[in-house]
């Protein structure tokens, strides 16, 4: 199949690879097969497949690399035992954690204990299809794409509240209130970071999002107020995913391990995947936003330096970005200590809030005046 | 597949709001009101009214819904399995919400709305922001100000109530 398109001298010369025609033919060859409802159908679950099986796999590299990473942060080897390097460990655990045995507490309440994790994993799941990995490769290219975004990945704290207080345990519960108070305060800085680069943008599409950053990145085409945006965006997400240091919802040392205490088995790894599921969409929410997202590294007027970056293909630059992210999501909780909930409560909305709004005046002022790079 | 989908959402959104009001726990009567809540910002989804949804999704469902959560796990009596209601109670009641459900049915059917010859579109956040600010025709300017005078208002209202009086 034919992926890499002509380039027309009406179409932008910027792109090369254009996976929208590899979806319109697969499109076509469906419809040529059967009727408008069954080829929708067939794609519905197409896609859902797709999705599933790569969460699975993004799941279990994630949770490899975080060992790693916290392994060598602590001057150790971590998993070395199962394969070359440990990299078959993951998989080992995973088929561990299939065979427990599901255990429920006693008066706990059945309904909402087994709903919860459903919860916490379809929030996730309706938030991952906004996410652009390449142009033409988006499940959901909403013209609200940003405000949809916020919306579905508030949900998964009811998931957790119902969760700790379902498990009929106090450590559960505990954990499940922290846990809402953070993701309930912590949403709004998320919420308006983002907001900044919508500003510079025009548009809350994600596709556009992207388009406009094929000058140059927002991180630097937007200067000051898109650094300080960035900045409170990972603060902010990170508390969202309950990550350390702001992972106070289960505090180890104090709660055992939260609202998940009484999880086990598959139910548990619900959990664990949302977790860090959220960890990689928060991810490549930032390197869509501010560091362009597939988009190669382009300069101004290189002509040859931005012509020999559009070979290289845009997934490698999206999964580059939302690497490096991730790792500095992972350095953060690695390095940092856990805080108190006051301080956390502090930080939010005594100087991250006050901040961001007052950046997203500042935003507003320099697209009104111009003073940024186009 | 419109149809379909669109007797699915319906169905399961009777279902859970007969749940809601019918369960005898209330944290569950929480939580089948979050189903259809959600359900209710899945039917705008159907009809492209992205906007809408989203803000139904984030509004109702991500917002009121977790301060009705939160605030049934602070009371006393959250795990409380109410007494089966009286049966007359249950008759009165069906018997009422039928009466409010043909009323309301029966008023939809008969108005008669216009119909226009313009297709469908999705409707693009930039005229939603226009029509919120600006105040010729079709614009919303003063109910916008309106409401944000009386959030404010409320913000500080709660911090004034929950601020620590040093003595």
């Amino acid at each position: 199949m034919n992926i890499i398109s002509q380039v027309t001298d009406s179409a932008p010369k910027y792109i090369i690879y254009d996976f929208g025609i590899l979806t319109s033919r697969i499109h076509e060859w469906l419809s040529s097969m059967m009727n408008t409802t069954w080829t929708s159908v067939v794609e519905m679950v197409l896609i859902g497949v797709v999705f599933l099986s790569f969460y699975a796999l993004v799941g279990l590299i994630l949770v490899y690399a975080e060992r790693k990473v916290c392994a060598f942060i602590q001057c150790r080897l971590g998993p070395m035992r199962v394969g070359p390097w440990g990299i078959f460990q993951t998989i080992a655990d995973f088929i561990k954690l299939l065979m427990k045995e599901l255990l429920i507490t006693r008066n706990a309440d059945k309904f909402l204990f087994n709903v919860a994790p459903f919860i916490v994993i379809i929030a996730s799941f309706l938030a991952i299809g906004t996410i652009p990995f390449a142009k033409g490769i988006q499940a959901l290219d909403f013209n609200v794409g940003v405000l949809y975004l916020m919306s579905v990945s508030s949900l998964g704290v009811l998931g957790i509240l119902l969760a700790g207080w379902a498990s009929n345990n106090k450590y559960s519960l505990i954990g499940a209130m922290r846990s809402g108070a953070q993701i309930v305060s912590y949403e709004l800085s998320v919420g308006l970071a983002l907001m900044v680069v919508v500003i510079f943008a025009g548009s809350m599409q994600f596709s556009e999002i992207v388009q406009s950053q094929a000058t140059g990145w927002w991180i630097w085409k937007g200067h000051i107020p898109v650094i300080i945006a960035f900045v409170i965006f990972m603060i902010a997400s990170t508390a969202e995913t309950n990550r350390g240091p702001f992972d106070l919802a289960e505090a180890e040392s104090e709660l055992t391990a939260g609202f998940h205490t009484e999880y086990s088995g598959i139910k548990f790894a619900f959990f664990f995947l949302a977790e860090y599921m959220n960890m990689f969409i928060i991810a490549s929410i930032a390197a869509t936003v501010f560091f362009g997202g597939w988009m190669p590294l382009h300069f101004g007027n290189f002509a040859a330096f931005n012509h020999a970056m559009d070979y290289i293909p845009p997934f490698v630059w999206f999964f580059s970005k939302t690497m490096f992210v991730i790792f500095l999501m992972m350095w953060f909780k690695w390095t940092f200590p856990r805080l108190r909930i006051d301080q956390l409560l502090t930080l939010e909305w005594k100087y991250l809030l006050p901040i961001n709004l007052v950046n997203v005046v500042l935003a507003a002022f320099i697209v009104l005046m111009g003073w940024y790079l186009i | 597949m419109k149809e379909v989908l669109f007797y699915l959402f319906a169905g399961l959104l009777l279902l859970f709001s007969i749940l809601t009001v019918s369960s005898r726990k209330i944290l569950r009567a929480a939580v089948f009101l979050l189903f259809s809540l959600v359900l209710t910002a899945a039917l705008y989804f159907l009809w492209d009214y992205l906007f809408m949804a989203s803000v139904q999704l984030m509004l109702y469902a991500g917002g009121i819904m977790v301060l009705i959560v939160f605030s049934v796990l602070l009371t006393h009596n959250i795990d409380h399995k109410f007494d089966p209601m009286e049966f007359k109670k249950i008759i009165f009641s069906a018997l009422l919400s039928l009466v409010g459900a043909v009323t309301v049915i029966y008023v939809i059917l008969s108005h008669p709305f216009k119909t226009s010859a313009l297709a469908a579109a999705p409707i693009s956040p930039e005229d939603i922001g226009r029509g919120f600010l600006s105040y010729g025709e079709n614009g919303y300017i003063l109910p916008f100000e309106v409401i944000s005078i009386l959030l404010l208002a409320a913000m500080i209202g709660a911090i004034v109530i929950a601020k620590k009086t040093t003595k």
